[in-house]
């Protein structure tokens, strides 16, 4: 189990290393910084000022080199745009914000609505999932297979638009946007979670289906095992592994989906903070924040391969890669 | 059919089961009776397709309703197994009749400890504590011969190999001493000794209990040293039903004597062994006629069009041949 | 003991006419026979006339603003009598011609992109199944690697460094789609590889590329299109949120994304500049699912008898 464990540590290191590159490689070997950060209207000396300011005319290794040297001490550099209204003039003797603890700050927020979201589907989508497969062609094996449908085709922003629009601008039931009471989450909850409902659902129904239709399942009824337990402790957990993968699956597109949901009801959260950035040209804060998100979806798929060895004793007994 | 004094443990009337399939109606079963009396062994003979586990399946209750039907009566303690609820039913399952099943491995569920799956159904019905189920699930494993039982108790069925498996099913089988113990094919997914061992274990072990014991096999091997009382079966029909040395000695169904023809036999070294020509009917097509006729030895002109009936031919021997028929007539 | 004589009479196997080839028009009575999933693909060809059609099949021209016809609701009329269909949006444009458009290009987007990523991705994946060894094992961690980066920031980023664009967005769309592509197409290559016709094909000398080309590939056309329709959707969806965000296509060409984008605004007011360009969306992305979901259905043997053969009737009965 250790080495199954220890396995997984490594790629996902190796991966977090990719992504540092990458980073790196877009931001300074495919773009121009200064240019990024200045403008096309920047003029060409105040351009420089910037190249030299941010050690970009060294050669590039020494820069690669800085560059993780200072993520590995958790410096990823400072921000001129946020918190400040305009660009200042002297960037060599200004002090800008330090972007890694700006991106921080905000993840709670991002947390609470992922986590309000997944929450709320994960839940309703093993039960539907389950009885959908308990039931097959009923009208809730066909109710199941029309969410899972419309919610793989959703447009994740539109549809919060449009519960904005019946329910807080119609209904008045919700406020439309912003921080602070729990009904400030329920509407980018439910839009967040429309999507990970209709999957995990689909997984759950497809998986069960499988489940019971093995020989285990006619011996645990045979044995006198009632129908709920049948389904709900011996089917279920071997159902396991594929509605664990399509969660955390989900878990990482709802981080990114929390993106769009965020912008649209201004909820203070990291995916707000990217799109700002991304308009506000603050190319540190972008670099910050897409890397703090992509390894928390590295993370992510770390938790589930260990999860996996807790459901599937013979995985971690085995210690073979999961492939 | 037995005469018992007292009424068999369990008395299976004109059970049919059907099954409505996209492609058509197939007859599974088709109007079997058989009872077994309390501590007796009955062995059911068949090949795949014959319906020999189809039917204990119906009588278990583990047939799905659509797109299955079953007919017939089911008498066990009285009570006609048939019209119960399901809830009633599901109270016998794993109480007073139990079942073990063939692929063992497979039986058992790959991601629950040994120890839970035995002692599952005991613990909910005793509602007894944690402690007590396991203790329960060490000693029927030390019963079925499971050696170093309490270590046993958490590991997984993949760490078992088939013929522990097999031992585990009875095991659980067993846990709640049921009237019944309804066999199928229990050994045929395993090595010849595991086979005599797990074999030899049941006959114990129905010693030991008293419990009447079913068994399905198409081994007449097994059946000859283990079973009384046997049954033969040939597409979804009884067609011939026996103690088991008459079955042996004077066979009266040439299905029967076939399968008994084709055993091999160690005294006849050199010597081709013999099939049965053919196959059986694919599952649920009924013939006109006798179902065995296209394969018989002995088929003659009444036999591709008129269906043979369950006829007297000795003390408790019954068998469904229009030979045995024309052969009284003789007389 | 008898010997077995005589002449056991056994019935000869009838014949499986399931397994002849089926034709175009097989498929499409399938089709018909599946109310719903028929409907779906109309509504797509519709679609499709309306995107290739758009210059001429528009009643007006998209970018025409016309200041006296401002927020005309749905199946509303303006002053001057002109009716909209779908009503007007802030400038008096009509939403009806933006949203042909728009379906312009979105489904170029998504079938360009689409074909890119199966181009890239499949060639890859026939290539590491079929020659494994070292290739395979790189290609595979790239897979392995990127799926698991989140795509829609990895799209964001690079588009905010290179600057967003028609041409930009099928580059992006087809490096970060070509994984699922070849995942697909390397396994399939694995299992089609140890076929015999395979080995048969090797003994008389035909070239790998002959084998690829017509033994491998051909096969794997049914589940690929499956695969290749469903990615049409997710890209038609990814193109909406990087529009909608301002990173995808940029005005004054008309997106769905970006027509929701500015009617977000006065969503209050004007409902409809929100809800049509969505619902585009949605009901595109809908009807390429239910699509795939039946192509994939019929292609798998044990379920293609409920479309394909007709329903069986009762003289089989006993």
């Amino acid at each position: 189990m250790l080495a199954f464990i220890l396995r997984r540590l490594v790629h996902s290191i190796v991966l977090l290393f990719a992504l540092v590159s990458f980073v790196f490689v877009v931001g300074r070997v495919i773009g121009d910084p200064a240019l990024i950060m200045l403008g096309t209207n920047a003029t060409e000396a105040a351009l420089q000022q910037v190249r030299e300011n941010l050690g970009l005319t060294d050669p590039i290794w020494k820069q690669y080199l800085v560059f993780v040297g200072d993520l590995l001490r958790g410096d990823f550099g400072t921000s001129f745009r946020y918190g400040f209204s305009v660009l200042p003039t002297d960037l060599l003797r200004a002090e800008g914000t330090p972007v890694l603890p700006v991106v921080l700050e905000r993840l709670p927020a991002t947390f609470m609505l992922a986590g309000a979201a997944l929450g709320m589907s994960f839940l309703l989508a093993i039960v539907m999932g389950c009885l959908a497969a308990m039931h097959p062609r009923s009208w809730i094996d066909h109710l199941v297979n029309v969410i899972s449908l419309a919610s793989v085709s959703l447009v994740q922003f539109w549809f919060g638009l449009i519960l904005i629009l019946l329910l807080s601008v119609h209904l008045g039931l919700f406020p439309t946007g912003g921080y602070g009471t729990w009904q400030h989450l329920i509407l980018p909850a439910l839009t967040l979670a429309a999507r990970p409902l209709g999957r995990i659902a689909q997984v759950v129904r497809s998986a069960m289906l499988d489940e019971l239709a093995k020989p285990y399942v006619v011996a645990a009824r045979a044995k006198g095992v009632s129908e709920t337990r049948v389904v709900f402790v011996h089917a279920l957990k071997n159902a396991s592994i594929p509605i664990v993968t399509i969660t955390g699956d989900e878990l990482s597109q709802l981080l990114t989906g929390a993106m769009l949901v965020e912008t649209i009801f201004a909820w203070p959260g990291i995916g707000m903070l990217l799109i700002d950035s991304l308009s506000r040209r603050d190319l540190p804060m972008v670099q910050a924040g897409i890397f703090v998100v992509a390894a928390l979806v590295v993370m992510i798929n770390f938790l589930v391969d260990i999860a996996y060895t807790v459901i599937n004793p013979r995985i971690a007994l085995d210690s073979r890669e999961i492939n | 059919m037995t005469n018992n004094i007292p009424p068999p443990l369990l008395d299976v009337r004109n059970l049919s089961v059907r099954f409505d399939t996209p492609h058509g109606k197939v007859q599974a079963v088709n109007g079997v009776s058989w009872s077994i009396a309390a501590g007796a062994t009955l062995g059911i003979i068949g090949e795949s397709g014959s319906g020999k586990s189809v039917g204990l399946e119906a009588i278990m209750g583990l047939i799905q309703s659509p797109p299955g039907h079953v007919t017939g009566e089911v008498i066990f303690d009285g009570q006609n197994l048939l019209t119960m609820t399901q809830e009633n039913r599901r109270a016998l399952r794993g109480e007073k009749i139990s079942m073990v099943f063939q692929d063992a491995v497979s039986a058992l569920n790959p991601s629950l400890t040994i120890g839970y799956q035995i002692s599952e159904v005991y613990r909910s019905r005793k509602r007894c504590s944690k402690e007590d189920a396991s203790r329960k699930a060490v000693e029927l494993m030390d019963r079925v011969r499971i050696p170093s039982a309490k270590t046993r108790l958490k590991q997984y069925p993949f760490e078992f190999s088939g013929g522990m498996c097999q031992r585990v099913m009875i095991a659980t089988a067993l846990a709640m001493d049921p009237q019944i113990l309804i066999a199928d094919e229990p050994t045929t997914a395993l090595d010849v000794t595991v086979q005599r061992q797990i074999m030899a274990l049941l006959a114990d072990l129905q010693r030991d209990t008293g419990m009447a014991l079913v068994l399905i096999t198409h081994d007449l091997g097994v059946v000859a040293e283990v079973v009384e009382q046997a049954l033969v079966m040939y597409a979804g029909k009884v067609v011939e039903q026996a103690d088991v040395n008459t079955l042996f000695d004077r066979p009266a169904h040439p299905y029967t004597r076939s399968l008994i023809g084709s055993m091999p036999r160690i005294d006849n070294r050199g010597m081709r062994l013999k099939a049965i020509a053919g196959s059986p009917p694919a599952a649920g097509r009924t013939l006109p006629g006798c179902s065995f006729h296209p394969r018989c030895p002995d088929q003659f002109e009444i036999c591709a069009s008129q269906q043979p009936e369950l006829s007297r031919v000795g003390t408790n021997h019954i068998a469904s041949c229009h030979l045995n028929v024309v052969a009284t007539d003789e007389r | 003991m008898s010997q077995i004589v005589g002449n056991p009479t056994v019935e000869p196997a009838e014949p499986d006419d399931r397994a002849a080839t089926t034709s175009f028009t097989d498929y499409l009575r399938a089709l018909l026979r599946d109310k719903v999933t028929a409907v779906a693909a109309l509504f797509l060809l519709i679609l499709l006339v309306a995107a290739a059609g758009a210059e001429f099949l528009a009643p007006h021209d998209p970018n025409a603003a016309n200041l006296r016809a401002r927020f005309i609701p749905p199946l509303g009329t303006a002053r001057d009598g002109t009716f909209y269909l779908f009503g007007t949006d802030e400038l008096g444009r009509d939403v009806l011609s933006r949203l042909m458009h728009g379906a312009t290009v979105s489904m170029s987007i998504g079938l360009l992109g689409a074909i890119c990523s199966a181009i890239v991705g499949v060639s890859l994946g026939i290539l590491a199944g079929f020659y494994r060894g070292k290739l395979e094992i790189v290609l595979m961690r790239a897979v392995d690697g990127m799926m698991a980066l989140p795509s829609l920031l990895i799209a964001l980023f690079i588009l905010f460094v290179i600057g967003s664009g028609f041409a930009n967005l099928i580059f992006i769309f087809t490096l970060l789609h070509w994984m699922i592509f070849a995942r697909m197409a390397r396994s399939l290559t694995l299992s089609y590889k140890e076929q015999t016709y395979v080995t048969a094909a090797r003994a008389v000398g035909a070239s790998d590329l002959r084998i690829i080309l017509t033994h491998i590939l051909p096969n794997m056309i049914s589940p690929l299109l499956v695969l290749f329709t469903l990615e049409i959707a997710v890209l038609i969806l990814s193109e909406a949120s990087l529009s909608f965000l301002g990173f995808g296509v940029q005005p004054p060409r008309a997106s769905w994304g970006l027509m929701i984008a500015r009617g977000r605004e006065y969503i209050s007011s004007a409902w409809w500049l929100v809800v049509m360009p969505g619902a585009a969306i949605f009901l595109a992305a809908l009807c390429l699912n239910l699509v795939a979901a039946w192509a994939r259905a019929i292609s798998d043997p044990v379920q293609r008898w409920r479309w394909l053969t007709k329903p069986s009737t009762e003289k089989d009965a006993t």
